[in-house]
């Protein structure tokens, strides 16, 4: 009976619910430390052109940097929101929660876009003629770090909005587990027996395993209720959420480095 | 599969099925034991083209003037070779090939973390070495900045950097996965009884290096992007034409490759901390200092990297904190090196190949770091800068030390690998080459810096012929050692003897399973009760199960 053990196995793999928060908290730190390359860089050309900077960041919509700002503190409320909602069991809201934070990060790009669109179109931007000819060197720095800061921040966006689309479509897929078990070569399960039993221990169905058996397929259902929901079970949408307020909290450093300092 | 019969006759991890067969059943696998194996093949392979790029270096400086090459190509040469040796061998070298295979065994877990991830980090290592062979063939010009890609020239030349640039990003990305997974690993899968302080050193080097791969890296991920976008849109952050700072770059660069030199030495100082007690038969002197020195060096690394810019034009101030904390990144190393060396009073040594590697190890390492340390005298450094004093200072602690650390790994981990035996005679022959044809290659450096051969230089004053011929010539002998050892390692997984469970008698983990080990590594789930090099304990365990083991063996013959 031992491969009847053998099989049930995989159904229980242990997840570990830590390892995976390390693993992802690892990852933020190696995101912090990517930006703050570029935060350092900034630190140097400020202290270097503080009046520079000061006059280019006029140049900046401060409305629509602050209506970025308050769509992204909305997603990651809205995020927090979904990943609170599953805890509780309640997948329908979780859902909701997670497709109002998707629009709110392809709000952020479309604003994102209108902002550059209008620079790109004065002439602003890293290497034209207009900015060699009309900015000090400070000020060209500064617009240099605008269009690498934002826009590292921006693919950041997308890569996350990216990541919540896959996680919404694994999300509304839970209930439906569907396990596989590859059946290889002769000596394993060749020759055993799947069958489904009633309570009294009567085979509703079963079958033999032979040569011909591939794989055994076991699909599963289970419903989004407040008991049965574990950490471990929605570990990859907290780890999601937690790359979502890493992308939020660089843009709240970007917004007053960039649009307030003018 | 039932457990009873596993235990007489258990399947190797190589003969393990999958659902993939042949060539996908390793590279799709996501066993640590395969990956490992994977990036043992990619990364030598890399090393033996990087070798190569280097005895043509070499043969180009026998003689002053053109002798094989013009000056482009020589400087195109030089390049790869250090882009290669760098970036393809040294810094995925011990942690990727041997972290992946003997870390998981050391501390008793299954597997690491994040298998998938690990099969992702080969695959982007795959991809960072194919992108650099595209920027071979693409492109007008080849890449010709040297490895650091110093701007303004990285941001000036027709080179193809680019391309080359961004496989260096994304053979960063692979080498931040690798660190991820193995701090996880290390938190959260060590066997029950496995104690941080029971933990072996070369799991140490690799725990103190994982937090250095993670911290680090992304630095120079985006320093390198912002060189491509420099060349792409000319942002300007180091071009003073438009406002940019070049030195800017050269901090940048060294905040990661600075620590970076710590991912290269610090593994290569956990496997010497493990193959010393093997071939000792003695406990490591000093097992906690070794340990926190370990992090120490990981600590201190990050703030030294402005040494490598005392000529750059940095503040005075700058140059003497940068000094002075250069000289305490020697204290830790120090002790690492007397710790090893008291390790070695009373032990009974056996003279095997994977024990000779380790002794030039601390050789050769030794003259590398104390010349690290004239280097980092500010006066000093200014009369050998950018000479080859530089050059051969740098291959005595990355291939002396590293290099040198990974051939004895090589060796002494082979049994546990392949469950077979290289030929031991040829290794002592091989590694005699290696050691001699090293110093005669590398020791003449230092005179020639001292002289003041610049480094990088294609001609070169008649006066400094005789110490180059003499390098050249090491340089045969150091290539024909290297050979040596190669097509003995491979006649080994060829046509070996068979090797025991632990044919060192060493005491870490990884050798009480069997030689390969299974899928899931161990038979029976270990469980730890003493120390890594806890001789003592590990026999009186023994003693009881000696007649019982000795049946076994006789039955499985």
């Amino acid at each position: 009976m031992s491969h009847t053990a053998n099989i049930a196995a995989p159904a229980h793999i242990h997840k570990d619910y830590n390892g995976a928060k390390t693993g992802m908290w690892l990852f933020l730190f190696t995101e912090v430390l990517l930006f703050g390359g570029l935060f350092l860089i900034y630190a140097v050309y400020r202290t270097a052109h503080p009046h520079d900077f000061a006059e280019a960041a006029k140049e900046l919509n401060v409305v629509l940097g602050a209506l970025n700002t308050a769509v992204l503190l909305t997603s990651s409320l809205t995020m927090a929101l979904a990943i609170a909602c599953i805890h509780r069991g309640k997948k329908s809201l979780s859902l909701t929660f997670l497709g109002i934070t998707i629009l709110c990060a392809f709000a952020f790009m479309v604003i994102k876009y209108i902002e550059w669109e209008s620079k790109i179109s004065h002439g602003l931007y890293p290497g034209s003629e207009y900015l060699m000819l009309h900015y000090s060197k400070g000020q060209r720095m500064f617009f240099g770090l605008y269009y690498c800061m934002t826009g590292l921040h921006a693919a950041h966006v997308i890569i996350g909005a990216t990541v919540l689309i896959v996680m919404f479509y694994v999300t509304y897929q839970r209930p439906n587990e569907k396990h596989r078990w590859d059946v290889f070569g002769k000596d394993e399960l060749n020759g055993c027996r799947v069958a489904i039993l009633d309570k009294d221990g009567n085979e509703k169905w079963g079958s033999e395993i032979d040569e011909s058996v591939k794989q055994v397929h076991l699909k599963m259902k289970y419903y989004s209720m407040p008991k049965r929901i574990k950490h471990e079970d929605y570990v990859s949408l907290e780890n999601s959420g937690l790359y979502w307020h890493i992308v939020d909290v660089i843009w709240i450093f970007l917004f007053p480095l960039m649009y307030l300092i003018g | 599969m039932a457990q009873t019969a596993a235990e007489l006759s258990y399947t190797p991890y190589h003969r393990e099925k999958s659902a993939f067969t042949g060539i996908f059943s390793w590279i799709f696998s996501t066993d640590h034991k395969r990956i490992g194996i994977l990036y043992m093949i990619s990364v030598l392979t890399m090393f033996i083209g990087g070798l190569c790029l280097g005895l043509l270096i070499r043969l180009e400086l026998i003689a002053p003037g053109a002798t094989i090459m013009s000056a482009p190509t020589y400087n195109a040469v030089f390049t790869l070779h250090g882009v290669i040796m760098i970036f393809l061998f040294i810094i995925p070298g011990i942690p990727a090939i041997f972290g992946n295979f003997i870390l998981p065994l050391q501390i008793g877990a299954e597997d690491v973390a994040f298998p998938r991830l690990n099969l992702l980090s080969w695959w982007l290592y795959i991809s960072g070495a194919a992108l650099l062979m595209l920027a071979l063939f693409t492109g007008d010009k080849l890449p010709d900045t040297g490895w650091t890609f110093y701007a303004p020239y990285s941001t000036a030349t027709e080179g193809n950097i680019s391309l080359a640039v961004f496989a260096a990003f994304v053979l960063g990305f692979s080498s931040i996965l690798t660190g991820l997974n193995f701090i996880t690993t290390i938190h959260r899968m060590r066997a029950p009884g496995m104690t941080w302080f029971r933990m072996p050193l070369f799991t140490w080097g690799l725990y103190a290096t994982a937090w250095i791969q993670v911290l680090a890296t992304p630095v120079v991920g985006i320093t390198l992007l912002l060189v491509i976008l420099e060349r792409g849109f000319g942002v300007g952050v180091f071009d003073p034409a438009i406002g940019g700072d070049p030195v800017l770059y050269q901090h940048l660069f060294w905040i990661y490759s600075h620590p970076a030199v710590y991912i290269m030495i610090l593994p290569g100082m956990g496997v010497i901390s493990d193959l010393l007690p093997a071939f000792t038969k003695r406990t490591i002197f000093g097992y906690k200092a070794i340990a926190f020195s370990t992090i120490s060096i990981a600590v201190v690394g990050y703030m030294v990297w402005g040494h490598h810019m005392f000529t750059s034009g940095i503040s005075g101030t700058a140059q003497v904190i940068f000094s002075f904390l250069t000289f305490l990144v020697a204290i830790p190393t120090g002790i690492k090196v007397f710790n090893w060396i008291a390790s070695l009073y009373k032990g009974s040594i056996e003279l095997r190949a994977p024990m000779l590697y380790t002794l030039s190890f601390i050789f050769l390492f030794s003259i590398g770091g104390v010349t690290g340390l004239v280097l980092g005298s500010l006066a000093v450094d200014m009369h050998v800068h950018d000479t080859y004093f530089v050059v051969g200072h740098f291959h005595y602690v990355m291939f002396g030390g590293l290099g040198i650390a990974l051939f004895g790994a090589l060796h002494y981990w082979f049994p546990k690998m392949f469950g077979k035996m290289y030929n031991e005679a040829v290794a002592i022959v091989a590694w005699a080459f290696i050691f001699v044809g090293f110093n005669v290659l590398y020791f003449p450096m230092f005179i020639l810096g001292w002289n003041g051969m610049p480094r990088r230089y294609y001609d070169y004053l008649p006066e400094f012929q005789y110490w180059h011929v003499v390098s050249t010539v090491g340089s045969w002998i150091l290539a024909f050692g290297i050979f040596t050892m190669f097509i003995n390692l491979i006649r080994g997984i060829i046509n070996g003897e068979k090797a025991g469970n632990n044919p060192w008698g060493a005491s870490t983990l990884e050798w009480t399973t069997p030689s390969p080990p299974p899928l899931l590594n161990f038979i029976e789930p270990p469980h730890v009760t003493h120390g890594a090099y806890d001789f003592e304990e590990m026999n009186k365990g023994k003693k009881d199960s000696k007649k019982d083991s000795k049946k076994k063996k006789k039955g499985k013959k």
